[in-house]
């Protein structure tokens, strides 16, 4: 027992540390994804695993900075696909990106509002209006950041009721009718279906998010991961990108 | 206060069927082995359990009139002292004790005041400050027995207050017990619960006996004691009982005889008193045998009855030398018949003064 | 034997903590502590899960009395339902909180009406989401140091005349504050660390409603040594009272 306890938790330990390849010949590619990228990620890795025999493509889907994080905490990744180029930044200082990144897809803001807009939301002025409960994102996530943007582009400033931690917990917010707006992305709207309506303003212009994707030096299978790169920059994804509701770079 | 119950109350497969009265200024013995229903009657009249059907009165006031009137415990005047002392940890012993005029009512230096006045009562001023920790078994019973009585109760309830504490602390509680229950002038009604015919002899008036829920034997204690008409009595609480006056070293008789014994802590010289010795501990000799050996109490008597007692044949005395009369004797039926003892055959008896208690007589 | 198994239980929770050690950036500590949101976020988490360590005393201690105390059938699912909140994972707990006293909540929606009061995005429910995660602690350790001691000590109160509401405040209570102490710091400890039906049912906003942990996950976002550095306070605040508090109450025999 003294020498059994130690040595199951080591197998333990090794056993999900060491998992690129699987004993049974398939290969697997783990591509870290903005949890944004959800729906056309999705997609996509059913198209590149029914193009490459034996391959499976793990998603991980999260925040882009806990990715940028894991990523230069040494955690197993082939591609890096980041919400905004900040958090691939902190990769690429690091030294974990082959080559340079490359923006595959851009979002912006809009509004999101209950369903048929009862409050009569019609632009991001509005959003100044004191009868109105406005939730946004933080300014440490890229919401926020472009929220700020648009603040000062516009002149407008907003008095959140609240600042989330995320654009989901922004549209959570809305959906749930605790607030009466909500600043989110395009894409965020779209994914909610009819839960929510969105109201666009042309300020947004001014804060364009970009997506940024790169194949990651530290990469186990290096040549899959620039085919599964190239694959979202190339026209496949650019539709199911379309659908889902991103802009073209 | 008088007390005056009937009550009925059934739990599952036990219940209770008890009628009792008790005079101000007696104490009522409650006897009876485990599982009697004892506690379950000490529950209902504290006003802890009701009863599902009965009248409980006090005095004047009805406590209980199942199932319309429930006089809660707090408003009973009754006051309850258990097998454990129970003394509230986070309290001061003097704290304690003014528990019971300070729920009342009374100023805080004035409940201090009647505290350790009842504390001096019983003896135990000295532990006043103390926390309830920092005393002895006995110490502790002590001041619950002041905490008992300084709420001023109309009626006194004990639970087997003695049955937690070790042989050297009982016989002063005992006597403590005696001196404040036969207080001269008090109107109080007392019902004490307990296993120990000793109890009963030392403290109470009257004894009940209680045998599965239900009063087998009622009387004076000296009477139900030292003659019980039913054989469950006899079992439980069958003792030889002889009156006389305590001496240093036992019981001088009117008739001028001494019985040797050991005297109990509370029991004074001079005093009114009872010789007890449980009926297993008297030996039976032919009348024209005189035994020999370590000091012994012998008397001669005659057979009067013979009765089978489960394992054992109870022999019961008629006649004889001075303190003979009415003693009961514990024989297997092999030695009544080596003996051939039948009623009207001459006997001498024999107690070893070792197995004879001196005890405070009972009565006033 | 014990002391592998007991050796690796103290592994578990000490290593991760000496890793947080390791990778704080001492130099920067005080710059990033002193920072107004961390200053801002230390305040409104103390003054939170103080009020809340109060509220689950003052509702709380009843509670459990009722709970130890009652003989009846029904408390059995009570108790049951008292726990919840320690399985719930404390978004869902932030979730019912929002169903219940949310603008659409059936609560929510008569004190808006009502009063014009609302609950979400205030002090006010952070207050709220602390106490429901935090009170079956208190509940529970309250709950069985009252088994523990049965009734004996309040039936002789009883007895000597002290109605239900002296016995309930010169005996139970004071018997009970041992068990008390000890889980007025174990919920303390819980509000302190509330993060999940914080942010679900109150959000998040500088001074109002964004606690320590909820700056921290914020900070994570953008610096990780801000987030580590604040990590750290919440360790140290979080450890000062237990060693205050605990050992007092554990320990100090009325």
């Amino acid at each position: 027992m003294r020498k059994l306890l130690p040595a199951a938790l080591a197998c333990v330990l090794v056993a999900s540390a060491c998992g690129t390849s699987a004993g049974d010949g398939t290969t697997t590619l783990n591509v870290f994804a903005a949890a944004s990228l959800t729906e056309a990620f999705g997609a996509l890795e059913k198209q590149f695993e029914a193009q490459h025999e034996g391959v499976d493509v793990r998603l991980n889907l999260a925040g882009s900075s806990q990715l940028a994080s894991q990523i230069n905490e040494g955690a197993p990744a082939d591609v890096f696909a980041s919400a905004n180029e900040k958090n691939m930044d902190k990769v690429m200082d690091a030294g974990g990106v082959e080559g340079r990144p490359q923006t595959f897809a851009t979002n912006q803001l809009t509004i999101a509002v209950a369903p048929g807009n009862p409050k009569g939301v019609e632009g991001f002025a509005d959003l100044a209006r004191e009868d109105l409960t406005v939730v946004v994102c933080a300014a440490q996530v890229p919401c926020g950041a472009a929220t700020e943007e648009v603040e000062r582009a516009t002149g407008v400033t907003l008095a959140p009721a609240s600042e989330e931690q995320d654009v989901k917990a922004v549209l959570n917010k809305v959906r749930l009718g605790e607030a009466d707006a909500g600043l989110v992305y395009v894409t965020d709207v779209t994914s909610a279906g009819d839960k929510v309506d969105s109201v666009d303003f042309p300020e947004s212009e001014r804060a364009i998010n970009e997506y940024p994707i790169a194949a990651l030096s530290s990469a186990g299978e290096p040549e899959l991961a620039r085919q599964f790169r190239d694959l979202v920059l190339g026209e496949v994804g650019r539709k199911e990108l379309t659908r889902v509701g991103f802009g073209a770079p | 206060m008088t007390l005056r119950a009937e009550m009925k109350l059934s739990r599952g497969s036990f219940s209770l069927s008890v009628a009792l009265d008790v005079p101000e200024g007696t104490v009522l013995a409650v006897l009876g082995p485990n599982g009697s229903g004892k506690s379950t009657l000490l529950g209902c009249l504290a006003g802890l359990l009701v009863p599902d059907d009965g009248v409980v009165t006090l005095g004047e006031r009805t406590l209980t009139r199942s199932p319309r009137l429930q006089v809660q415990p707090h408003d009973r005047g009754v006051g309850l002292l258990a097998q454990d002392a129970l003394l509230f940890p986070h309290l001061s012993v003097v704290d304690n004790v003014a528990f019971a005029p300070r729920s009342r009512g009374a100023s805080r230096a004035e409940s201090r005041a009647v505290a350790r006045r009842w504390l001096s009562e019983v003896d135990a001023a000295g532990l006043a400050d103390r926390r309830p920790a920092q005393l002895s078994g006995g110490q502790a019973q002590r001041v619950a027995i002041a905490r008992a009585l300084a709420g001023e109760p109309d009626l006194l309830l004990l639970d087997e207050p003695l049955a937690a504490l070790d042989v050297d602390a009982a016989p002063a509680i005992r006597g403590l017990l005696r001196r404040v229950l036969r207080s001269p002038g008090n109107r109080r009604a007392t019902v004490l619960v307990t296993h120990d015919p000793l109890d009963a002899l030392a403290l109470a008036d009257h004894v009940v006996v209680l045998d599965g829920g239900r009063v087998v034997e009622r009387g004076a204690t000296g009477e139900v004691l030292s003659a019980p008409r039913t054989p469950f009595t006899a079992r439980i609480a069958g003792l030889n009982l002889v009156a006389g006056t305590a001496e240093e070293q036992g019981l001088r008789l009117a008739g001028g005889g001494l019985i040797s014994g050991i005297p109990s802590p509370d029991v004074v010289a001079g005093e009114p008193a009872v010789a007890v010795f449980a009926p297993g501990s008297v030996a039976v000799y032919p009348a024209s045998e005189l035994p020999e050996g370590s000091p012994r109490n012998t008397v001669a008597a005659v057979v009067g009855a013979l009765e089978p007692h489960g394992p054992v044949v109870r022999l019961r005395t008629v006649d004889g030398d001075g303190w003979a009369e009415g003693l009961s004797a514990d024989l297997t039926p092999a030695a009544v018949a080596e003996l051939a003892l039948e009623p009207g055959t001459p006997i001498r008896l024999a107690v070893k003064a070792t197995a004879v208690t001196i005890q405070p007589a009972f009565g006033k | 034997m014990l002391w592998i198994p007991a050796g690796l239980a103290l592994a578990l929770v000490v290593l991760p903590v000496v890793g947080l050690l390791a990778r704080t950036d001492y130099a920067r500590l005080p710059e990033l502590l002193t920072s107004g949101a961390s200053l801002n976020a230390l305040r409104l988490s103390l003054v939170t899960a103080v009020l809340s360590t109060v509220l689950c005393v003052l509702l709380g201690v009843p509670l459990a009395v009722v709970l130890a105390r009652s003989r009846s059938r029904g408390v059995r699912v009570l108790r049951a339902v008292v726990l919840l909140p320690l399985v719930l994972p404390p978004v869902v707990g932030g979730l019912a909180l929002l169903f219940l006293l949310g603008r659409n909540g059936f609560l929510g929606y008569l004190l808006d009406v009502t009063a014009g009061v609302r609950i979400p995005f205030t002090t006010t429910a952070v207050v709220i989401a602390q106490t429901f995660v935090a009170m079956p602690f208190l509940v529970v350790s309250l709950e069985g140091a009252l088994r523990g001691a049965g009734d004996r000590y309040e039936r002789v109160a009883a007895t000597l005349g002290a109605r239900p509401w002296t016995v309930f405040r010169r005996v139970t209570v004071p018997l009970l504050l041992p068990a008390l102490g000890s889980g007025a710091v174990l919920s303390f400890a819980r509000a302190l660390g509330e993060f999940g039906a914080t942010i679900t049912f109150a959000g998040s906003l500088e001074g109002v409603t964004r606690t320590l942990p909820l700056e921290v996950y914020n900070q994570a976002e953008a610096d990780v040594d801000s987030a580590v550095a604040l990590a750290l306070l919440l360790i140290v605040v979080a450890v000062v009272v237990i060693a205050v508090a605990r050992p007092r109450a554990l320990e100090g025999r009325p």
